[in-house]
C-alpha cells in the first residue's frame, strides 16, 4: 500500500474536475469564486506532489506563487463584484449581458 | 503505512467537502465546507514534507480568503437562492475536453518525470522551511518580488473598488446621478 505519484494526481485530477462541474453550474458569482479556489487548489496538490517526488523545490516554490495569485484574484475580485453589486443589485451571472456579449 | 491511510481518509475528505462546495444550493454551507476542505488540503502538504506550504495554506487560505468571502457574504445578499439555469452545451463541451486531456496527461505525467532532473535537489540535513527560504530568496528572488508588487497592487485596487465612495448606495441611483456624483461629491464633515 504505497502512495505513489500517480494517487496524488489522480486525486489532483477529481478536485479539478469538481471545481470545472462547479464552474459549468454556478450562476451566482460568489459561487463560481469558490469554484476557482478548488482549480487553484487543485493544481497546488499536484505541485507539492511532484515536488516531493522528483525531489526538486520548483514545485513547492510554483505552489507558492499560485497561492499568492489566488489572494490577488480574491481581493481584485471582490471589490469588482462589491462596485457591481451596489450598482444594480445583483450578482447573477446571467444579467451581466450590457455589453450583449 | 500510516502514510496510505492518511491519504486515503484526507483524499475522502477533501472530495467530500469540495462535492458540498459545489452542489449545494446554501452559500453558508458552500463556505462552511470550503473552509474545512482548504484545512484537509494542507495535511497533503504536511504528508508530503512540504511543512511551510502547509502553513501557508492554512494561513492565506482559511485565515485571508475564508475572512474576505465571509466579509462578500454579509455584503452581498446571498441568502437569496439563485437559479442555476442549465448551461451553454458549447462550454460544457470545451470543459470536458478540457478535462479528458488533462486526464491523458496526468497518467502519461508519471513516464515523462523519469527523464525530470532536479535542478534545485533538496539537501539532507536541512529543514523544509530552510530549504524553502535559501531557493525561494536566490533562485527565485525576482519572481518573488513581483509576487511583491502584484500583492500590492491588487491591495491597492481592491481598496479603491471596494471603498469608493462606502457612504453612499450607488444601487439606490440612476447612472446620471452617478456620473454627476464625481463633480459635486464632497465628504460630510460629521460621517453618516
Amino acid at each position: 500500500m504505497e502512495v505513489t505519484l500517480t494517487h496524488y494526481l489522480v486525486l489532483s485530477t477529481i478536485l479539478f474536475a469538481i471545481g470545472l462541474i462547479g464552474v459549468m453550474r454556478r450562476k451566482n458569482l460568489l459561487m463560481l469564486f469558490f469554484a476557482t479556489e478548488i482549480l487553484l487548489n487543485a493544481t497546488n496538490i499536484a505541485f507539492a506532489a511532484i515536488s516531493h517526488y522528483i525531489g526538486d523545490l520548483s514545485g513547492q516554490m510554483f505552489a507558492f506563487f499560485i497561492i499568492a495569485i489566488a489572494a490577488s484574484e480574491v481581493a481584485i475580485g471582490l471589490g469588482l463584484l462589491i462596485v457591481w453589486y451596489k450598482r444594480t443589485g445583483k450578482i447573477d451571472l446571467d444579467q451581466m449581458n450590457s455589453m450583449r456579449g | 503505512m500510516f502514510e496510505a491511510i492518511a491519504f486515503y481518509l484526507f483524499a475522502a475528505l477533501t472530495i467530500v467537502m469540495f462535492t458540498i462546495t459545489v452542489m449545494t444550493s446554501q452559500a453558508l454551507y458552500a463556505i462552511t465546507a470550503m473552509a474545512a476542505g482548504m484545512i484537509f488540503i494542507s495535511a497533503f502538504f504536511f504528508i508530503l514534507g512540504a511543512d511551510f506550504l502547509g502553513a501557508i495554506q492554512i494561513i492565506v487560505y482559511t485565515g485571508a480568503v475564508m475572512a474576505l468571502y465571509a466579509f462578500g457574504m454579509m455584503f452581498f445578499d446571498t441568502t437569496r437562492n439563485v437559479v442555476e439555469k442549465r448551461t451553454n452545451p458549447q462550454i460544457v463541451f470545451v470543459l470536458g475536453v478540457l478535462a479528458a486531456v488533462m486526464v491523458v496527461a496526468i497518467f502519461v505525467a508519471p513516464i515523462v518525470s523519469n527523464n525530470i532532473q532536479a535542478l534545485y535537489p533538496i539537501q539532507e540535513g536541512v529543514g523544509n522551511s530552510q530549504a524553502v527560504g535559501m531557493v525561494l530568496f536566490t533562485k527565485y528572488l525576482v519572481p518573488f518580488e513581483l509576487a511583491a508588487v502584484m500583492l500590492l497592487v491588487a491591495m491597492i485596487g481592491g481598496i479603491v473598488l471596494a471603498g469608493k465612495k462606502m457612504d453612499r448606495s450607488l444601487t439606490l441611483m440612476a447612472e446620471e446621478e452617478i456620473g454627476l456624483m464625481d463633480e459635486s461629491y464632497e465628504p460630510k464633515a460629521g460621517g453618516h
